[in-house]
């Protein structure tokens, strides 16, 4: 089984080969994706929606040269989705088919059963890939704690037990992430299993970083004064802080308003870009002193 | 003896660096005491995380403070609330640099105290030049580097500023805040974001609206915060260089969030348990939601069945069901407010309204000796801290003398809403029963439990202290449902789920 071993050679090569694809990281996000390479085992990233967790298994993907293969998480996931399924029908059209030469049972049943007429889904198409894959579990705490049981063996073991076929053992080992919102606790056998990587929002001087990077075109003044407003929003008691997308998006109306410096009045036009819920908005405009828009769709002509 | 087992598991331990056997005995021994102390603070480490943390520390440069927090964070700490205790105990066991070689040092300086000694009169002396310097110029200099954020020079003078100001005797077994205490006094750490700002508004780096001023304050707020970490980490250095890594462990050990006390939560440990509340009732009613959508299967669900017996040539050889919604229970929350509870009422009320969406209905009230209904400020804003604040300002419970009373504030809540208890109210009780030698009217709550569907009791006083002096919890708890010690997060987690459960 080929592993992740040398993957990376060290903390620092992880973040330089990321922010060559602009992810900017910092060193416990690369620390631990370096150590999952070194150990084999997989990450489970939490944080606050909008912190980039998805994003980070994307980028791993493409900086070593792996495939990315997404198994979306939704309550009701089962085997059949996560892992493989019989493809009845074929199978039907096949029983069908041999109907003619009235072959024996045996014969029916281990020709039905082979890998022709297995559909593979994420988990197991991770594990059968020859090249390198990065696997990514996203939003697991969507599933109900008894399907994580499905994840187990794949986890530790790298490895599917199909009852007709017997044990698929991975030709390579992938990388493998798993994000949380954190709407429930998983259980303590998947947590054991993963090295845990908390991503929080970013420091002011990482987001004024993303910030440029992210939007080119941006001047170093604004990109610092966009920073230090978002941390202060976020400093605010409310429902739900502006993610680090959103802090692009709003750099980005900024510039597409033609405003190159963030004033009371700029903020006051521009806040529904950074915070969603009504409630939020008043309180920020209250917290930092600003006015509403004064024109209905908060869009003044520069 | 686990440490021969895991040495066994992990047979030829050692980053690539080390080399003789005794630095790497050395090395592994306090890692282990490492991992001892999370545990003695409450984190579940595994025998596998354990194992995990000694391979993923073989990656790493050991002089590389943040790889090393990174690796050891990863393996042995699974839960983001546990990330705080896990940072102290990391900063006491690795804040004497170039670990491998201090750890080794430190076990000779304890069979030698006088080594120990000089070790620590010499931290005590701080950067040779800076001792020169009078306070006026640490101050001025301290200003400089705030301004500019120069990193190098902050940390420099945090030692300095240590080394004159915090007073610290070799061997006096105090915790760190003291000489934190101690040191920001002297250099007037209130009053530098001030002087900071004045300083920036002067030479025009900032404008004076009021929100520029704010951004720039919490600029400057952020900056000094950064100098008080800079020096409590110091304070910290010099005290494990003192005292010892397993000392200091004990003296700074701290609750886990879950496990903090309501009743003696200091205010930091109040603002940390108020940030957790919202995260929590969320993954608390997802999970609540989930039993209760699988616990009972409803009717056959005809179409369901039908459509799904194609996959098995029209057999409906699986049936299909419904799934009931449950009515969802109407909480009543009455509260004592006064002193001793006031921070585990309010704390509860919170909580309660931020489960809101489990329950069809809640309304509150709050009592001392007299008792007024509180429900209207919880729907009249949007926000629960507003409401809360509104609670504690507007509400009108005092009666006589403002002393709790239970008895009369029951008996006034009953004479006014007892009608208007169904069948499908839960009440929930808070308080500690301490009655000041009232009458304790106890027939109001064998009314209440005739009426209602349960009265449960949370008691935020330790089950030892119920029914001494003036606690009356036994009389009242004969006609509750169920009366719960309730002392920290933990605990109230429990009530709820049982509550929504048992429904």
């Amino acid at each position: 089984m080929r592993t992740t071993e040398d993957t990376f050679s060290s903390v620092s090569d992880v973040i330089e080969r990321l922010r060559g694809v602009d992810y900017l990281s910092d060193a416990a996000i690369a620390g631990v994706v370096f150590l999952a390479g070194k150990l084999g085992k997989p990450i489970l990233v939490e944080g606050p929606a909008g912190v980039g967790k998805t994003e980070l298994a994307k980028c791993v993907a493409e900086i070593s040269g792996a495939k990315l293969i997404r198994l979306q998480c939704y309550e009701g996931l089962d085997e059949s989705k996560a892992l493989y399924e019989w493809n009845y029908k074929k199978q039907l059209l096949r029983i069908q088919a041999d109907r003619e030469h009235e072959s024996d049972w045996a014969t029916v049943e281990s020709d039905i059963f082979s890998e022709e007429f297995l559909l593979t889904r994420p988990l197991l198409e991770a594990i059968r890939s020859t090249e390198p894959v990065v696997l990514l579990i996203d939003e697991v705490d969507r599933i109900e704690i008894e399907a994580e049981a499905l994840l187990l063996e794949i986890l530790s073991d790298f490895q599917v037990s199909i009852p007709e076929l017997g044990t698929i053992t991975a030709k390579q080992r992938p990388l493998v992430f798993l994000t949380s919102n954190n709407t429930r606790e998983l259980s303590e056998a998947l947590k054991r299993r993963c090295l845990y990587l908390h991503v929080d929002y970013p420091s002011l001087e990482r987001e004024e970083e993303i910030v440029r990077v992210r939007v080119p075109e941006i001047d170093e003044a604004l990109a610092s004064q966009v920073a230090k407003v978002v941390a202060s929003i976020r400093n605010l008691d409310i429902k739900k802080a502006p993610s680090i997308s959103e802090t692009i998006d709003w750099a980005r109306t900024l510039l597409f308003l033609g405003r190159n410096e963030v004033t009371p009045e700029v903020i006051g036009e521009t806040l529904h870009v950074l915070l969603k819920y009504q409630g939020d908005i008043a309180k920020a405009r209250k917290d930092l002193g600003v006015d509403g828009p004064t024109h209905p769709l908060g869009l003044k002509r520069p | 003896m686990q440490h021969q087992k895991l040495r066994n598991a992990l047979q030829e331990w050692g980053p690539h660096a080390m080399t003789t056997a005794a630095d790497q005995r050395n090395l592994f021994d306090s890692f282990q005491g490492f991992v001892h102390e999370l545990r003695a603070a409450g984190l579940p480490v595994s025998m596998t995380e354990n194992l995990d943390a000694m391979r993923a520390v073989q990656h790493v440069e050991l002089d590389d403070r943040e790889s090393l927090k990174a690796a050891l964070g990863a393996t042995l700490v699974k839960h983001h609330g546990h990330q705080k205790v896990f940072e102290t105990v990391f900063d006491i066991y690795f804040s004497l640099l170039s670990l491998g070689v201090a750890t080794g040092e430190s076990k000779d300086g304890e069979a030698d105290a006088d080594g120990n000694m000089d070790q620590f009169m010499a931290a005590m002396d701080g950067g040779g030049a800076m001792g020169e310097m009078s306070n006026e110029e640490l101050a001025q200099m301290l200003m400089q580097a705030l301004m500019n954020m120069d990193q190098d020079m902050l940390a420099q003078l945090a030692g300095a500023a240590v080394s004159r100001f915090a007073g610290m005797e070799p061997g006096r077994p105090v915790g760190g805040a003291y000489y934190l205490y101690r040191t920001l006094r002297q250099l007037d750490a209130d009053g530098i974001v001030d002087r900071l700002l004045r300083q920036a508004q002067e030479t025009g780096e900032i404008g004076d609206g009021a929100y520029d001023e704010r951004l720039a304050r919490e600029d400057m707020e952020h900056r000094v915060k950064k100098l008080k970490e800079l020096i409590e980490a110091e304070i910290r250095r010099r005290l494990v260089a003192d005292r010892g890594v397993e000392a200091m462990a004990r003296t700074l050990r701290k609750p886990l969030p879950e496990d903090v006390d309501f009743m003696h939560a200091s205010r930091d440990e109040m603002q940390q348990l108020q940030k957790s509340i919202y995260p929590l009732t969320r993954a608390l009613a997802a999970r609540l939601a989930q039993r209760r959508r699988r616990r009972n299967r409803g009717q056959l669900d005809f179409r369901a069945t039908v459509r799904h017996s194609l996959s098995y040539g029209g057999v409906p050889a699986e049936p299909k069901f419904k799934h009931p919604k449950p009515s969802k229970p109407e909480i009543m929350v009455i509260a004592d407010i006064s002193g001793s509870v006031a921070s585990f009422a309010r704390f509860t009320l919170q909580f309660v309204y931020a489960m809101q969406s489990e329950f069809s209905k809640v309304r509150s009230w709050v009592f001392i000796d007299g008792v007024d209904e509180v429900t209207r400020f919880f729907e009249e804003s949007d926000e629960i801290a507003e409401a809360i604040h509104r609670v504690n300002t507007e509400a009108d419970v005092v009666w006589v003398d403002g002393h709790s009373d239970y008895g009369h504030a029951f008996e006034a809540w009953h004479k006014q809403f007892i009608n208007e208890v169904t069948r499908k109210s839960s009440i929930i009780i808070l308080g500690d029963a301490r009655n000041n030698y009232h009458a304790p009217q106890s027939w109001t709550i064998a009314e209440m439990k005739m009426r209602a569907r349960k009265v449960y009791w949370l008691d935020p006083e330790p089950t030892g202290y119920w029914d001494t002096g003036d606690s009356i919890i036994s009389e009242y708890a004969q006609h509750c449902d169920g009366v719960f010690e309730c002392r920290n997060l933990r605990q109230l987690q429990k009530f709820v789920t049982a509550v929504v459960d048992a429904q």
